[in-house]
């Protein structure tokens, strides 16, 4: 990916400028020039060490993922607390493989760590031809509605939003 | 006043869930397990706090104040990562588990996931 040579990722670019803003908690001009100067300098410092940048993005799905992954964050803490202040006994765990449709390195990786924040389940390894997760559950009552469910819900917006 | 009630409601909240998180890692009986405590609970525990800590800055008149916001951000990205690094050397030490945990995965792949 050496094809723009100023501007190799231009959405890591405007995300580093906003984590820069944010964190001197302030928007003076200088502040911007100083946000702007990082923005461009670390993608290009960075280059080599990304192997798979996403070729197109898609705004408006990924926001709506966004919103449907933080809601499910909030349900998935209320259920392992649920499930941890009751008895262990009663847990069904379980190791589950996901069989993989997403291709993008960079999408599996969003897809491995939204699975390891949302309702019990924990990403713990990945095949190593990369076609499959494996996935720890605290508590599985029907494995095909846990890959259903996952399937459904955060895979198939993740193509949508990488168009692969 | 009411500003100090919602604020410390919100500490309560995320206080509760980092205490549960914690109470997790102790009482859950194995390993695999005791990742979902510090990786679920934790989060909404800290962001319990940081929503408080925004309410808190932003009503004392000095505009609003967003960065605390950056440490969940940063939170969600490292969180997992480093759940996944655990559990993965685990599977590779052949760490203990629980008997009742079934393993749909083994006959599905020929990974380190067999014990």
């Amino acid at each position: 990916m050496k094809h723009q040579r100023w501007l190799p990722h231009p959405h890591l670019s405007i995300l580093l400028l906003i984590i820069w803003l944010l964190l001197v908690n302030s928007v003076a001009p200088g502040q911007i020039v100083l946000g702007v100067v990082i923005a461009i300098l670390v993608p290009i410092y960075t280059n080599d060490f990304w192997t798979d940048p996403p070729a197109r993005l898609r705004l408006l799905p990924l926001l709506r993922y966004a919103g449907v992954v933080l809601g499910d964050i909030v349900v998935a803490n209320v259920q392992v607390a649920i499930l941890i202040l009751g008895p262990a006994k009663r847990l069904r765990p379980a190791f589950i493989h996901y069989p993989l449709e997403l291709e993008s390195e960079f999408a599996i990786t969003l897809l491995a760590s939204t699975i390891s924040l949302t309702p019990g389940t924990v990403s713990a390894d990945v095949d190593a031809d990369g076609r499959g997760l494996l996935i720890h559950a605290l508590d599985v009552d029907d494995d095909e509605a846990l890959l259903r469910h996952i399937r459904e819900r955060y895979e198939r917006p993740l193509k949508e939003i990488f168009e692969c | 006043m009411l500003v100090e009630i919602i604020v410390s409601l919100f500490l309560l909240i995320g206080a509760a869930f980092a205490l549960i998180g914690s109470w997790g890692l102790v009482h859950l009986p194995d390993f695999y397990m005791r990742l979902h405590g510090p990786t679920k609970a934790t989060t909404l525990g800290v962001g319990g706090m940081i929503v408080g800590s925004v309410i808190f800055f932003s009503t004392q008149g000095e505009g609003i104040s967003l960065h605390e916001l950056l440490i969940t951000l940063f939170l969600f990205i490292t969180a997992p990562v480093s759940a996944h690094m655990l559990a993965k050397a685990a599977l590779h030490l052949q760490l203990e588990r629980v008997e009742k945990t079934r393993d749909v995965a083994r006959k599905n792949t020929s990974g380190p996931c067999g014990k």
